[in-house]
């Protein structure tokens, strides 16, 4: 997956999970907690979807490089290179 | 037979947890001994009319939304769509101490301008704890057993004002006596006085019918009339249970919401010697008396009309809410009445209903024989028709239809000790037990009511399941 394909993915995942959210303008650089209503419950979904979709396992440290969609595109380049895009709507 | 995940009980919280487990691919069953699923919360038919076992109110959103609150999240960690809950906000409530009333709304300016106007003297410092409690984080859970009694009287002078705030979190809740401990009475005040209260249309069978819906959807399963008679436990760690026919079901993970001195019982005598004692006894439970009128309740005549949705009563000056001496306690007590809630075009085509809590001895009615108990019933329910009259209108004289249930009725169907409703004084806050793999769910949790009962069984399934750790750095 491409570093675009990784901001797809989790934004197709914070929609599964916040399907009342509007998710069409969201900064890749500001926390997503800022910009949307994410608690700790649904970020904990967001890793577990990752493990679900993906097999991808974030331990507890790493977690706080994912508050932000770039962050996560960082974070998650290298354990996705050799994924296909998985929409969490088709799963 | 095997499952990564056994639940004990189908009700809001065996659900939940459940769903959570089967939504992240683990093989659940839950295990409910009733024929009916539900449990505290379930339904029942009588007299060729549908009833609703436990629910007075659920709390919702009130004006906001549901973003933020207990019910939003918990919808949430469902994937359950907020829309497809149908909601009838209350009317107004009140609260009886005495000579004293206050009514209270889904709007809390309301509730906030009503104790200004009683109690003109205090009104800053509640104005300030008010907005204080209505900010608390509920994540942040401080240290346990403190007393909500104490922590008020400091902060407000000891008074009735503070048994304003006590008595609606008290009842609906595990309360010690005339006293709860202080964070469920935070998330109680935010529940009852600042997110409101509604009824879902149908009342609870089409919102328990939504969560046994989504169970199945994400390849959940669910057995009826399958009671457990065992939790099997080898060195140390839970590995499956027996089922009443003899069948075993092994597993890796098994939550309960039977409660902590059931659950334990279930483990075996040698767990329960040494681990469940005195301190786990029923202190308080109820009596509820369900009348069905012949005329709205608000329509009835008498002194004073019985509008509203909810009441909370004690017919003395202070709160001093204590274990029945004897069978039912003619001072303390709720009156729910559905059909205030919403309004009357959401009500066409049914009978009123009227129900009377009043609160109740765990012990004394289970011990009663037979024709007695059948009197004593008669004369609890009696009473708590009585007390309505008293304190609105008379209701007696446009009963068409009465059922009664007491601790005993909540013992036989959902085999809670001592007919408990919201669990025991002890809780266990991290789901924890002395079994390995053992996670209590439900009341004894932590938390109660079907939004409460929902989310222990989403957060233990997560932590425990799922492997989800508490902390999440921001």
């Amino acid at each position: 997956m491409t570093r675009d394909e990784i901001v797809i993915a989790i934004k197709d995942i914070i929609q599964q999970i916040a399907p009342d959210e509007d998710l069409s303008s969201l900064d890749k650089g500001v926390r997503l907690r800022d910009q949307i209503e994410l608690d700790s419950m649904d970020f904990l979904d967001i890793v577990m979807e990752l493990r679900k979709l993906y097999g991808v396992q974030v331990p507890e440290a790493d977690y706080k490089e994912l508050a932000t969609l770039e962050g996560c595109a960082n974070y998650l380049e290298s354990h996705l290179a050799d994924k296909e895009l998985h929409c969490a709507s088709n799963a | 037979m095997r499952y990564d995940t056994l639940v004990i009980g189908a009700g809001f919280s065996g659900l939940a947890a459940g769903i959570r487990a089967a939504m992240f691919g683990r093989r659940v069953l839950v295990l409910e001994r009733h024929y009916l699923w539900g449990g505290l919360n379930s339904f029942y038919k009588r007299g060729g009319r549908l009833f609703d076992t436990g629910l007075h109110a659920l709390t919702n959103c009130g004006q906001r939304g549901p973003k933020g609150t207990p019910l939003g999240r918990l919808l949430r960690q469902l994937r359950i769509p907020f829309d497809t809950l149908e909601l009838l906000p209350q009317r107004v409530s009140e609260i009886v101490l005495g000579e004293r009333r206050v009514r209270f709304s889904n709007d809390p300016v309301q509730w906030t301008s009503a104790i200004a106007e009683l109690f003109p003297n205090d009104a800053d410092r509640f104005t300030t704890l008010h907005a204080e409690l209505a900010a608390a984080d509920l994540d942040r859970v401080g240290a346990p057993d403190r007393s909500a009694r104490k922590l008020l009287t400091e902060r407000l002078g000891d008074g009735p004002l503070v048994d304003f705030l006590l008595m609606p979190t008290a009842y609906y809740s595990s309360a010690r006596e005339g006293d709860l401990d202080w964070d469920q009475f935070v998330m109680l005040y935010q529940a009852i006085f600042c997110e409101g209260m509604a009824q879902p249309r149908g009342g609870i069978r089409p919102l328990l019918k939504l969560f046994v819906d989504r169970l199945i959807e994400v390849g959940g399963e669910l057995r009826r009339k399958a009671p457990v008679v065992r939790i099997l436990v080898e060195r140390d760690r839970a590995c499956g249970v027996e089922l009443e026919d003899g069948q075993i079901i092994a597993a890796d993970h098994v939550l309960s919401s039977a409660g902590w001195p059931a659950t334990m019982a279930l483990a075996g005598p040698a767990w329960s010697v040494q681990h469940v004692d005195t301190r786990d006894r029923t202190r308080i439970t109820v009596l509820e008396t369900i009348s069905v009128l012949d005329t709205p309740c608000e329509r009835i005549a008498g002194p004073r009309p019985l509008d509203c949705s909810t009441v909370f009563f004690a017919d003395t000056e202070r709160f001093a809410f204590k274990t029945p001496e004897d069978l039912v306690d003619p001072h303390h007590g709720v009156i729910s009445i559905p059909q205030n809630f919403g309004t009357p075009s959401d009500w066409v085509g049914h009978e009123p209903i009227l129900r009377v809590t009043l609160f109740a001895h765990p012990d004394k009615w289970h011990q009663l024989p037979s024709a007695e108990y059948t009197q004593n019933k008669r004369a609890a329910s009696d009473a708590a028709l009585a007390l309505t009259a008293r304190l609105y209108s008379d209701p007696r004289p446009h009963e068409v239809f009465r059922d009664v249930f007491t601790p005993r009725t909540i013992t036989k169907y959902t085999g809670h000790t001592g007919g408990a409703i919201y669990g025991g004084p002890r809780k266990w806050r991290d789901g924890t037990t002395p079994i390995e793999n053992l996670v209590l769910i439900g009341a004894d949790q932590g938390m109660s009511g079907i939004v409460g009962a929902g989310l222990s069984g989403i957060a233990m399934a997560n932590r425990h399941v799922l492997g989800a750790s508490r902390e999440i750095p921001s």
